[in-house]
C-alpha cells in the first residue's frame, strides 16, 4: 500500500504540467477565476505616491476606508524637489505633495515622505527597504512597478481605478498575461550593461512587442546580473510593452534582501528562502513566446528617436526610416525632424547640451558608482544634474565619495525623486536642448516641451558628460588606461 | 459610470504609431482635480503650437466635434496615467480604433466607458478610406462588435469581460465585495501559511 501510495505521488508529480514562474505567482494569488477567464488577485503589497490623488478621491467619494493599510505604503516621489526642500514655492506641487501625506495619515499609511531620511523613488525604495520579496504580489499606479519583480513578485503598473479598487479591497481583477521568455545566453562584453539589454530588446521587438505578456528574463547574462541590473532590465519592460517582468530569485536576491527593515525576521528567514527556492520555471514548461538573444552581440545602445525601439548601438549609423520596417518611416522621419538629426550620420559625436542620472531606472547605488567611476578626475563639458533614487542610495554615495567626483566634475548633487525623468517636480530640460539620460522614456516632450532626449546606461551618460557629446564609454575609459 | 450599447459619432484619424500618454497628456498639467476637466489638456502640445495657438491643419483641430479616434499601433503605451483617458472622455470621445493598445490604458479605458476597439491595419486603412473627407459618421455597436460606416460593416476585437463592462457600466468594487468572504478567507490562509507575507518592521 505504502509502496503503491508513493508511487502514485510520483506519479502525479511527474505528470503534472510543468509550470512557468508566471503560473506559479499567479497561482498563489488568485483568489477566484471568473467563468470568463478574469482572476482575482490578492495584493500583497500596494504602493501609492502623489499621482494616486484621484484613487483616493474615489475612495473619499464611495465613503470607504482602505481595506488593509498594515500592506499600503505612501511614498514621495513624483513631485519631490529635489533642491530646497523646506520652501517649495510652486503652490501645485505643495498640495500634490500635502495630498499625499494628508491622505496616509487619514488612512493610517506607513509614510516615506519628503522629510523622511528613507524617502526616495517608489520602485528605488521598496526594495531597499525589504517591503518587495519573491512570491509576492505587487502593484503601484505607475508603469514601472515591473521594476519589482526582479525579485521574482508578481509586480505590475495600475491606472487609478483599480489603485481605488486596491485600497478598497486588496485585489485587482487581472486576466493572465501570455508568457514570454527572453534568454540571454553568454556574457555582456565590457561597458555593456543591463539598460543596453533592454534597449537591445526593446529594438529588435519593438515598443509594443510584449504587448499582452510577462516577460520572464533568463540565461547566464541574467544571472550574472546584480540586483540592481536585473531590476534596472525589469524595469524597462514596460518600453517594451510587457505589462510583467521577472527574473527567478536566486542567491544574489537573498543576499540583497537579508537584513532589510521590512524582510523576514531572522526566525522566519530560513523558511522564507525555503520557499522562495521553489519559485523558478520547471524544465519544459511552455512559453506562448521565446526569444534568443546572444549577449555577446550587445553593444553601449542608446537611443536615437522618441521611442524606446529607436535605439542602436554607440557604433551605428542613424538609420534611414525607410530601412526600418513597413509602417516605421513616417515615425522615423518625424523623430529625426524633433531631434535634429540626420539619417546616415554616425550617432557618435552628436554634441549633448546637459546630463541627467538618475530615475527608478537607473538611480541605484551601482548606476552611481558606474558613473562616477567615467567621472573621476574628470570635467563635464556640460551642465548636469545628478539625482540618487532614494536618500539612502544618496547617504551611501556620500560615504564612497561619490558626491564629491560628481560636483568636481562639475555636475550638480541634489536630492532624491523622480526628478529629471517626467520633469513634474520642475527639474525640466529646456526647448531644443539634447539631454544623455539614464532614464527611461524617450518620448516627446516627456523631459520637458521640445526636449530632446538619449536613454542610455548612466556610464555611458558620464561619458557624454565628460566629452560634452554622445560617445563610447569604452574608449573614453580607454583614454584612462 | 453610464453603461453603452451603441454610439454614433463622428470619427478623425490620428495616423501615427506609439502615440503615449505622455502625448496624450504631457505631465505638467496632471495635478489638476479632475471637476475641471482634462478635456483640453487633450493631445496638447501636439495640437497646440509654442504659443498655445490650435494649430489648424492638426486632426483633432477641425470645426466638427469629434467622438471616435482612429489611430495607430500601440496607442496609449507608456505611462499608466490614467488622466490620458480622462483628457480623451472629457473631450468628448467614446471609442477609440487602432491596431493595438498599450495594456495599461485599454484596461483604464475600459474602466472610463472608453472603447479601446482593436482593428487590423489593412482595415483601419479600409476604414479611414470609407470616411472620406470625414463627414460620414461612424455607427459603433458593442452588442455584435462592429463598426459600421457608408453600409460597410468591420468587426472589431474586444476582450469579452471588456465588452461586458462597457455595456453595464460596472464598478469593479461593487461586484468584488459580493466576493468578501472568499477574499477573507484567501487573506488569513495565506498569512498562515506564509508566515513572512506580512511586512515586518
Amino acid at each position: 500500500m505504502l509502496l503503491h501510495l508513493s508511487l502514485w505521488t510520483f506519479m502525479c508529480i511527474f505528470m503534472e504540467k510543468p509550470s512557468t514562474l508566471l503560473d506559479k505567482l499567479w497561482g498563489a494569488h488568485e483568489i477566484l477565476r471568473r467563468e470568463d477567464g478574469t482572476s482575482l488577485l490578492w495584493v500583497d503589497r500596494h504602493l501609492v505616491h502623489e499621482g494616486s490623488h484621484h484613487a483616493f478621491a474615489k475612495l473619499a467619494a464611495r465613503g470607504q476606508k482602505v481595506a488593509e493599510p498594515r500592506l499600503t505604503f505612501a511614498v514621495t516621489d513624483h513631485y519631490a524637489p529635489t533642491r530646497q526642500r523646506d520652501r517649495i514655492t510652486d503652490p501645485d506641487i505643495a498640495r500634490m505633495i500635502e495630498t499625499l501625506e494628508g491622505n496616509a495619515r487619514t488612512h493610517g499609511l506607513e509614510t516615506f515622505g519628503l522629510s523622511d531620511p528613507r524617502q526616495g523613488i517608489v520602485h528605488v525604495i521598496g526594495p531597499e527597504q525589504g517591503l518587495t520579496l519573491p512570491g509576492l504580489q505587487i502593484n503601484c499606479g505607475d508603469s514601472h512597478t515591473s521594476t519589482h519583480g526582479a525579485f521574482g513578485a508578481l509586480a505590475f503598473g495600475i491606472g487609478a481605478t483599480e489603485v481605488a479598487h486596491v485600497l478598497a479591497t486588496q485585489t485587482v481583477w487581472q486576466r493572465k498575461p501570455a508568457a514570454m521568455r527572453i534568454t540571454f545566453e553568454g556574457a555582456l562584453a565590457p561597458g555593456v550593461t543591463a539598460k543596453d539589454m533592454a534597449l537591445g530588446w526593446i529594438a529588435r521587438l519593438g515598443a509594443g512587442g510584449a504587448q499582452g505578456h510577462a516577460v520572464e528574463y533568463a540565461g547566464p547574462a541574467v544571472e550574472a546580473l546584480s540586483m540592481e541590473g536585473r531590476m534596472t532590465l525589469c524595469n524597462l519592460s514596460i518600453e517594451g510593452g510587457a505589462r510583467f517582468g521577472m527574473v527567478a530569485p536566486d542567491e544574489v536576491t537573498f543576499d540583497y534582501i537579508k537584513g532589510r527593515p521590512f524582510a523576514p525576521k531572522a526566525s522566519d528567514w530560513e523558511r522564507a528562502v525555503d520557499g522562495w527556492r521553489t519559485l523558478r520555471t520547471d524544465a519544459g514548461a511552455d512559453f506562448a513566446r521565446e526569444v534568443i538573444i546572444d549577449a555577446a552581440d550587445i553593444a553601449p545602445t542608446l537611443t536615437w528617436g522618441t521611442s524606446p525601439e529607436q535605439a542602436i548601438g554607440i557604433d551605428a549609423v542613424l538609420p534611414a526610416p525607410g530601412s526600418l520596417g513597413a509602417g516605421k518611416a513616417a515615425a522615423a522621419e518625424a523623430a529625426y525632424d524633433y531631434m535634429g538629426l540626420t539619417p546616415g550620420q554616425p550617432i557618435k559625436g552628436t554634441p549633448v547640451d546637459q546630463v541627467f542620472l538618475g530615475s527608478c531606472t537607473n538611480g541605484r547605488i551601482e548606476d552611481l558608482r558606474a558613473a562616477a567611476a567615467v567621472l573621476r578626475g574628470r570635467r563635464a563639458q556640460v551642465p548636469g544634474l545628478v539625482s540618487p533614487g532614494s536618500a539612502l542610495v544618496k547617504q551611501q554615495a556620500e560615504a564612497e565619495g561619490l558626491d564629491l567626483v560628481f560636483r568636481d566634475a562639475g555636475l550638480e548633487w541634489a536630492a532624491s525623486g523622480c526628478s529629471m525623468c517626467v520633469g513634474m517636480n520642475g527639474d525640466l530640460v529646456a526647448p531644443g536642448k539634447r539631454c544623455a539620460s539614464s532614464t527611461n522614456r524617450n518620448f516627446r516632450g516627456r523631459q520637458g516641451r521640445g526636449a530632446r532626449t538619449h536613454l542610455m546606461s548612466p556610464a555611458m551618460v558620464a561619458a557624454a558628460a565628460v566629452t560634452g557629446a554622445l560617445s563610447d564609454l569604452r574608449e573614453v575609459m580607454q583614454e584612462r588606461v | 459610470m453610464a453603461g453603452w450599447t451603441t454610439h454614433e459619432g463622428r470619427a478623425v484619424h490620428l495616423p501615427q504609431d506609439n502615440v503615449d500618454t505622455d502625448q496624450l497628456i504631457p505631465a505638467r498639467f496632471m495635478s489638476t482635480p479632475r471637476v475641471q476637466g482634462y478635456g483640453d489638456f487633450l493631445l496638447h502640445d501636439m495640437r497646440r503650437d509654442d504659443a498655445g495657438v490650435l494649430r489648424p491643419d492638426f486632426p483633432l483641430n477641425g470645426p466638427e466635434p469629434a467622438s471616435i479616434l482612429i489611430a495607430g499601433r500601440n496607442f496609449g503605451s507608456g505611462s499608466s496615467r490614467e488622466a490620458a483617458v480622462y483628457a480623451l472622455v472629457d473631450a468628448g470621445f467614446r471609442a477609440v480604433i487602432a491596431p493595438g493598445f498599450g495594456d495599461i490604458f485599454a484596461a483604464n479605458a475600459i474602466n472610463n466607458g472608453l472603447l479601446p476597439a482593436r482593428l487590423g491595419e489593412r482595415e483601419v486603412a479600409a476604414l479611414v478610406a470609407e470616411l472620406g473627407d470625414g463627414g460620414a459618421p461612424l455607427c459603433i455597436d458593442l452588442g455584435n462588435r462592429e463598426i459600421q460606416v457608408a453600409g460597410q460593416v468591420f468587426g472589431f476585437d474586444l476582450d469579452e469581460v471588456w465588452r461586458t463592462k462597457l455595456i453595464k457600466g460596472w464598478d469593479d468594487i461593487d461586484l468584488t465585495l459580493q466576493h468578501a468572504a472568499r477574499i477573507a478567507s484567501f487573506r488569513d490562509r495565506r498569512v498562515a501559511d506564509t508566515v513572512w507575507v506580512l511586512p515586518d518592521d
